[in-house]
């Protein structure tokens, strides 16, 4: 930034740049920093600034409070889990995507900057991948954020050190596995509309009403029937997916028993529900902004 | 020195031709680009953009092939869009710092080139302020900074003076002819307005329905589409036919006494006043006139 001073601006006339132009790789780089910074209304006027981190205040302060009962009381381990936190938080990690992910696509939509980034170096499918992997990795800061916060509890109240860095570490992976799979999901929803409201509508209503329904579906089918049917109904809601996985993958404790993967086959089912909705979300999403920008 | 050549290009949408066996070759300098609306001006430009590919013909621009190097060829050209293109919610000069990393411009650079373009363009304290907030033509200034930021060898420029008032209309001419002359920047400039372009442009390429009707430099277009209007009170008849012995191409007006002559040589506009003092009837109206692009389209069957 510049500072105001006395000096005087002497018109130099047109100057020409002759260093080095960057290309594609860059220029995808600056757009994915750029939808990030954006995420959390970085260069952008104080009311854009608000709502995300009134969000990230709202979703890390439980975690600061379990963090004090723990140290304070002497308590051997943490009430809720690395990988259980955001899972048990999901409402909030909704309502932060659902406002993100319409003002990464659905703004740029209603200014109509395509074409000014399809006259750039770089290729239409490059935009794309930028605004899902900036976004997400938006999202999985938003979500690393409390997370560290128990870590860093955890060590203070002097649990085993190697046990919960590794912890941790299962954390961040599947907060990043979360991340994807639910930005990717409403960065669809989002892209199909101009109108910010609209999007935050159908991305909240998405995520949050799927919870409910699959939680009802599963505790119907259970009581129907017994063994594990029910549980694969799991793959239907993105967080009881992630949490599933987590027990799967990282053999830790869901925070919902009956996302409990049954054996190899649940495992390998959910594995397979992940990979496929989030490569079907990216086809939609090359597919939409296929004819953006009136090429 | 030539910056774009096309030979016989050509794009069809389905049933649709926007641009029809096209060969041209554009100079340096600014050239303008002139064709109703849908005659095929934007669909040329993303072709040579790279953008989309042509369905047959050839194009190369500064030397890179349309085809195959469009990665290369948006490196060194901007492009300027008629349509609403830019964020609300940022100011100026983050969105240029944007916009020139988007171009390949390492962070630093960015930076610095962006605040020298909005200087050159016009922007100065209200570059910090929030785009939204500005009025038409500083958001034109804008867009056209966004094309300059990263110092192009061309930028196209799509309809500029849309929307703006004859001040505005003015100050855009006056940077585009800036852009060519002091910085050393082809343009490529499109309008439906044939007057305007004659004002800045060096050559002047006229399309229509996606088909090629002129490409001349600006000299000899002003001199074809020149025509005088001359109105007398009496004897229009032998007005004319002493006009038409001095070889001059006469056709009269709807009105009584009104007809147009049509500008061959420029000594026409004093011979008329001769003829009408030598007759001593009354002069009403002796006014040169700009053929308006329509008529442009109807009489230029040949290109040169």
């Amino acid at each position: 930034m510049t500072t105001p001073n006395d000096s005087v601006i002497h018109d130099i006339g047109f100057r020409h740049y002759d260093g080095p132009r960057l290309g594609r790789g860059w220029a995808f780089r600056s757009l994915l920093l750029e939808t990030l910074r954006g995420a959390f209304g970085l260069g952008r006027p104080a009311k854009v600034k608000i709502m995300p981190w009134v969000l990230i205040g709202l979703f890390t302060v439980p975690a600061i409070v379990i963090v004090a009962v723990v140290i304070l009381t002497g308590g051997q381990e943490l009430p809720l889990t690395y990988t259980q936190y955001p899972i048990a938080m999901s409402l909030l990690v909704s309502l932060f995507l659902a406002g993100r992910a319409p003002y990464a696509v659905s703004r740029d939509l209603r200014d109509g900057i395509m074409p000014l980034y399809l006259s750039r170096p770089i290729k239409r499918q490059d935009y794309v991948y930028a605004k899902l992997f900036g976004l997400a990795i938006a999202v999985w800061i938003f979500i690393a954020t409390p997370v560290t916060v128990l870590l860093i509890g955890a060590l203070l109240a002097k649990f085993p050190v190697r046990d919960q860095l590794l912890g941790w570490v299962g954390g961040m992976l599947m907060a990043a596995v979360l991340a994807l799979l639910i930005t990717s999901i409403a960065l669809t929803l989002a892209s199909f509309t101009k109108r910010r409201g609209l999007g935050v509508a159908a991305v909240l209503a998405t995520l949050v009403l799927l919870s409910g329904f699959v939680s009802v579906l599963i505790s119907v089918v259970t009581m129907q029937r017994s063994g594990a049917t029910g549980t694969y109904f799991a793959v239907l809601d993105p967080y009881l997916l992630v949490d599933g996985l987590s027990a799967a993958w990282l053999g830790v404790d869901p925070q919902n028993d009956f996302a409990q993967p049954d054996g190899a086959l649940g495992t390998l089912v959910f594995t397979a529900a992940l990979v496929v909705i989030v490569a079907g979300m990216v086809a939609i999403l090359l597919r939409r902004f296929r004819k953006v920008g009136g090429v | 020195m030539t910056t774009i050549t096309t030979t016989a290009l050509t794009r069809t949408f389905g049933p649709v031709t926007a641009v029809s066996n096209l060969t041209v070759e554009l100079p340096s300098g600014v050239v303008g680009l002139v064709g109703a609306n849908g005659a095929g001006k934007s669909t040329l430009i993303k072709m040579l953009l790279g953008l989309i590919p042509p369905t047959s013909g050839t194009a190369t621009i500064l030397g890179f092939d349309c085809l195959t190097d469009g990665l290369k060829i948006r490196e060194v050209v901007g492009y300027m869009p008629e349509s609403e293109c830019l964020p609300l919610d940022v100011s100026a000069t983050e969105f240029l710092v944007h916009m020139a990393r988007m171009s390949g411009l390492p962070a630093s650079a960015g930076r610095e080139r962006a605040a020298d373009t909005l200087r050159h363009v016009g922007l100065y304290e209200e570059r910090y302020r929030p785009i939204g907030g500005y009025s038409t033509g500083m958001k034109q200034r804008v867009k056209l900074a966004q094309a300059l930021v990263h110092d192009p060898k061309l930028v196209f420029l799509d309809e500029p003076t849309n929307g703006l008032d004859p001040a505005g209309r003015d100050d855009m001419l006056g940077l585009i002819s800036k852009i060519s002359s002091d910085f050393g920047i082809s343009v490529v400039v499109t309008s439906h307005l044939l007057g305007e372009l004659e004002r800045i442009a060096d050559h002047v390429v006229v399309i229509d329905g996606g088909v090629l009707q002129r490409s001349t430099s600006t000299a000899d277009a002003t001199q074809l589409s020149g025509s005088l209007l001359v109105e007398v009170t009496d004897e229009a008849d032998v007005v004319m036919s002493r006009l038409r012995d001095l070889g001059a191409s006469v056709a009269a007006g709807r009105a009584p006494g009104s007809f147009a002559v049509e500008l061959t040589d420029e000594t026409l506009p004093a011979a008329v006043v001769a003829i009408v003092a030598e007759l001593g009837v009354g002069l009403v109206r002796l006014q040169r006139r700009r053929h308006h692009l329509s008529e442009i389209f109807e009489t230029s069957g040949v290109t040169s």
